[in-house]
């Protein structure tokens, strides 16, 4: 196993914070680069605030389930040093590229094929240390299961984009591998495609061992974890065709390198309650048993028309919106009163407005 | 009060016009303001702490929380909002100079939502009503404090309420999806959605668990499961805590997440077996209680893996409950525990900390030193699989001076907690009975943080002043400075 080098640049990070706070200098907080296409582009006159070298796994015993890493160390040591121990990150995170990080992961809050069965980042979230905005390193939660004490901080980092705080070190639940996991292919027309999903893991007993669905083209694809009994069980019960090279394709939806993603039209996320009727176009790719849609469409388009529930995000913009700076938002719009609730947390964690500027919504 | 608290007093006047303008927004059996009634609502389930609260005010609608909420804000009342008052530490203990908002009144199931698995209910509804009213359609809401039969939804959402089962299933965060909220300035928000996330920052998991500092929840959305198909309690008897604590982490390692596991020290389980006649061991000195649930071949093949794994650690007796109603019965022990060691003590103090597992077996005999050198008894009864442990400090409040040892043990245990590192609380909250605590667990420049992030919910500090974080000032003024881990403490 390669060993993850153990570097603590808390102090120089600090440091530049507090820097960039006597300059009135805004910071751009980045480590592997590899989601930088994900919400809006940084001021041009930012200056770089590299997390990549604060690298180290702090703590991991396996008997505890807990996890505790520096923010940049790469999520693919991670993982590899979990599966050495027969665990794995529950959330399943998308990497979109080889220097993916834990802070970036966790700064982006987004969560692969496993969520709508075992739970997202946050819910795996125990503990951070961040660097606020006035340059104090400050820690919240902790290395245990359950804690009240204070206001949850450290699911508050979770999906805020980099705008409140630089992540130092975060503290994970990791979970076991399952014994075994298989794949099944289900012809399925698009009429039914929401309520066989929905059946196969919803309210009808007995439930299955479901760890992952998707369905795309005609076709719905089902991932079974659990014991080896229970998956063959479940097997015997819907039926279908096994997959060759599952894991494979399981890692192509996550990282959206599966032949839908192949495009260079805009790219939506919709995110809605899991039975809402299907009536999107063709060109989507449905997850998380209807939870999760990716859409695609036409630059022109403003998808947030056409959903009534949920909400959409644009997740990557095609080529003629990015040239056009394009008026959508990316994160969909938030009332007024949840807006003021945004400004006045930010300003609260970043009072003089150093982070990730305008990088979730243009004004926080 | 501390100097960083804002002051609350009203003019004789202004509290003569407060109460006119609430008498206006609600009917007259809506208040209670006479020292007889007033006197019920002095504390919640932890006694120790009481204050008479200047009026409550029972509301029975969302837009007379709104106007209530509107008139605290202008005349900068405190509002206590209250739900059975079960809490444990104090956090629905009234002001003296506030109203508390009680939501009994908000007790009704809204909606079920089959192809979605959700329920919309209202605050006041029990957190046993929610898996009852939709246990004839297979599901059940996961969180199940032992308080279950009382305790609301919305107090549950206040203090992040986990259970039995959230080794497995998750505590409150992870079982809701989607709260209506009126902000201290009385505008009516919702968090979080029916989606399985949203758009922004997690505010919804900064609600849950904010011990009613933030804002008043009036309406709940949350997740329903399928009843497991089935489940299976094992029953395992050591000769040492440390065994049993070693043999907690092994079942991890093993790869097994039991959906509940449970550990009863030699005071409980003797106290519980006098009380109830399950079948436990009284010659042990620890009980675990281990159940697996879900599909019927996962949960035979975890059992057998269980039933040897428990043997190897040490278990001088290992027992699967053989039917149903055996699994019921042995749980029934482990339910009763607490009104088990109230039938031995005539008062005793909860506690709630948690702490890695692998220092389960050093800290309870820790805590059993400290007990001794208070001249005190403990109790253990508690959630061994996520290491959460609930001492119960047995005292006699007739006894000169027994409620302020027990107390001050109370205070060294969280301590130890901290030093072991672990939490202060893992489920009952702060409140008011570990306010000083927090400044062991926290820096001066974290604790500044949190009240930052309260006045971004409730910028005049009205909702539930004094609980959940102490002023920096309380925290000076406690000896204890915090040095966790070199951590500056600024």
């Amino acid at each position: 196993m390669k060993q993850i080098p153990d570097r603590d640049a808390s102090h120089d990070l600090a440091g530049a914070v507090e820097q960039a706070c006597r300059a009135e200098r805004a910071l751009n907080i980045a480590a592997g680069r590899t989601k930088d296409f994900l919400g809006n582009r940084p001021d041009v006159d930012c200056q770089l605030l590299d997390i990549s070298g604060h690298t180290g796994i702090l703590q991991y015993d396996p008997s505890e389930l807990i996890l505790r890493a520096r923010a940049g160390t790469r999520l693919a040591e991670i993982e590899e040093l979990l599966a050495d121990h027969g665990q794995m990150l529950p959330f399943e995170p998308p990497h979109f590229g080889p220097a993916a990080t834990l802070g970036g992961c966790v700064a982006a809050g987004l969560s692969g094929p496993r969520r709508a069965y075992t739970g997202a980042v946050r819910d795996f979230v125990l503990g951070v240390t961040i660097i606020n905005g006035n340059g104090e390193i400050l820690s919240f939660g902790g290395q245990v299961m359950k804690n009240v004490a204070g206001y949850d901080v450290s699911r508050l980092m979770v999906g805020s984009m980099g705008t409140l705080a630089v992540i130092l070190d975060v503290s994970l639940k990791v979970l076991p591998l399952p014994q075994l996991e298989k794949t099944r292919v289900l012809e399925c027309g698009s009429e039914n495609a929401i309520e066989t999903m929905c059946a196969l893991c919803g309210s009808c007993r007995p439930p299955y061992p479901v760890s992952a669905t998707c369905y795309y083209g005609e076709q719905l694809y089902v991932r079974l974890s659990s014991t080896e009994n229970a998956v063959q069980t479940a097997i015997e019960k819907i039926g279908g065709e096994g997959l060759e090279h599952d894991q494979r394709f399981w890692q192509e939806v996550r990282e959206q390198r599966h032949a839908f993603f192949e495009s260079s039209m805009n790219f939506w996320r919709l995110s809605m309650p899991p039975a809402t009727p299907y009536r999107l176009s063709a060109g989507s790719l449905i997850e998380w048993g209807g939870a999760q849609r990716w859409l695609k469409s036409d630059a022109a388009v403003d998808v947030r028309t056409q959903i009534e529930v949920g909400h959409a995000t644009l997740f990557r913009r095609s080529s003629d919106a990015q040239d056009h700076a394009s008026s959508q938002q990316i994160f969909h719009p938030l009332s007024a009163e949840l807006m003021q609730i945004h400004r006045r947390l930010k300003q609260s964690f970043d009072p003089h407005g150093l982070f990730n500027k305008g990088r979730m919504f243009r004004d926080l | 009060m501390n100097s960083d608290q804002p002051d609350f007093h009203l003019s004789t006047a202004d509290r003569r016009r407060f109460s006119v303008a609430l008498k206006k927004l609600l009917p007259i059996d809506s208040i209670i303001d006479d020292a007889d009634r007033l006197v019920v609502y002095e504390s919640d389930a932890l006694n120790a702490h009481r204050e008479i609260p200047w009026i409550v005010v029972l509301p029975d609608s969302i837009s007379q929380v709104q106007e209530i909420m509107k008139l605290c804000s202008e005349y900068q009342v405190p509002v206590v909002a209250r739900g059975a008052g079960t809490g444990l530490s104090g956090g629905a203990m009234p002001s003296s100079d506030g109203i508390v908002l009680g939501l009994a009144k908000f007790n009704s199931i809204l909606a079920i939502d089959r192809d979605n698995l959700t329920a919309r209910v209202e605050p006041g509804v029990t957190n046993l009503a929610v898996s009852d009213h939709v246990r004839p359609l297979g599901l059940y809401y996961a969180p199940d404090p032992s308080s279950q039969i009382a305790c609301t939804i919305g107090g549950n959402i206040a203090e992040n309420a986990g259970g039995v089962h959230c080794l497995k299933y998750g505590l409150t965060v992870h079982n809701v999806l989607q709260l209506k909220v009126v902000t201290p300035s009385g505008e009516l928000i919702t968090i979080g959605s029916t989606a399985l996330d949203s758009s922004g920052y997690d505010l919804l998991a900064t609600m849950i668990g904010s011990e009613g500092m933030l804002g008043v929840v009036v309406e709940v959305t949350v997740k329903l499961l399928p009843i497991p198909q089935t489940a299976k309690l094992v029953m395992a008897a050591f000769k040492s805590v440390v065994e049993a604590g070693d043999a907690v982490s092994a079942i991890i390692s093993r790869g097994i997440i039991p959906a509940g596991l449970e550990m009863m020290d030699r005071m409980a389980t003797k106290a519980v077996e006098e009380f109830v006649q399950v079948g436990y061991p009284l010659d042990a000195a620890a009980v675990l209680l281990c159940e697996v649930d879900g599909g019927v071949d996962e949960v035979d093949g975890h059992t057998e893996i269980l039933t040897e794994l428990l043997q190897k650690q040490g278990a001088y007796r290992v027992r699967v409950a053989q039917d149903e109603q055996e699994r019921q019965e042995l749980w029934r022990g482990r339910k009763s525990a607490f009104s088990a060691v109230g039938r031995i003590s005539p008062d005793y103090l909860c506690m709630d900390g948690t702490i890695p597992r692998h220092r389960l077996g050093q800290v309870l005999e820790e805590i059993s030193d400290l007990a001794e050198s208070y001249r005190l008894q403990v109790a253990n009864v508690f959630h061994a699989g996520d290491g959460n442990l609930h001492p119960l400090i047995l005292y006699d409040a007739n006894k000169a001076d027994e409620l302020r040892r027990a107390m001050q043990l109370g205070a060294e245990i969280l301590e130890l907690c901290v030093a072991r590192g672990g939490t202060i609380t893992g489920e009952h909250g702060v409140g008011i009975e570990k306010i000083d605590q927090m400044c062991v667990q926290f820096t001066e420049a974290e604790i500044a943080q949190f009240h930052q992030l309260k006045a971004s919910f409730d910028p005049q500090g009205i909702l539930n002043p004094g609980k959940a974080v102490p002023t920096l000032s309380r925290c000076r003024e406690f000896s204890h400075r915090p040095v966790r881990n070199g951590a500056a403490t600024s």
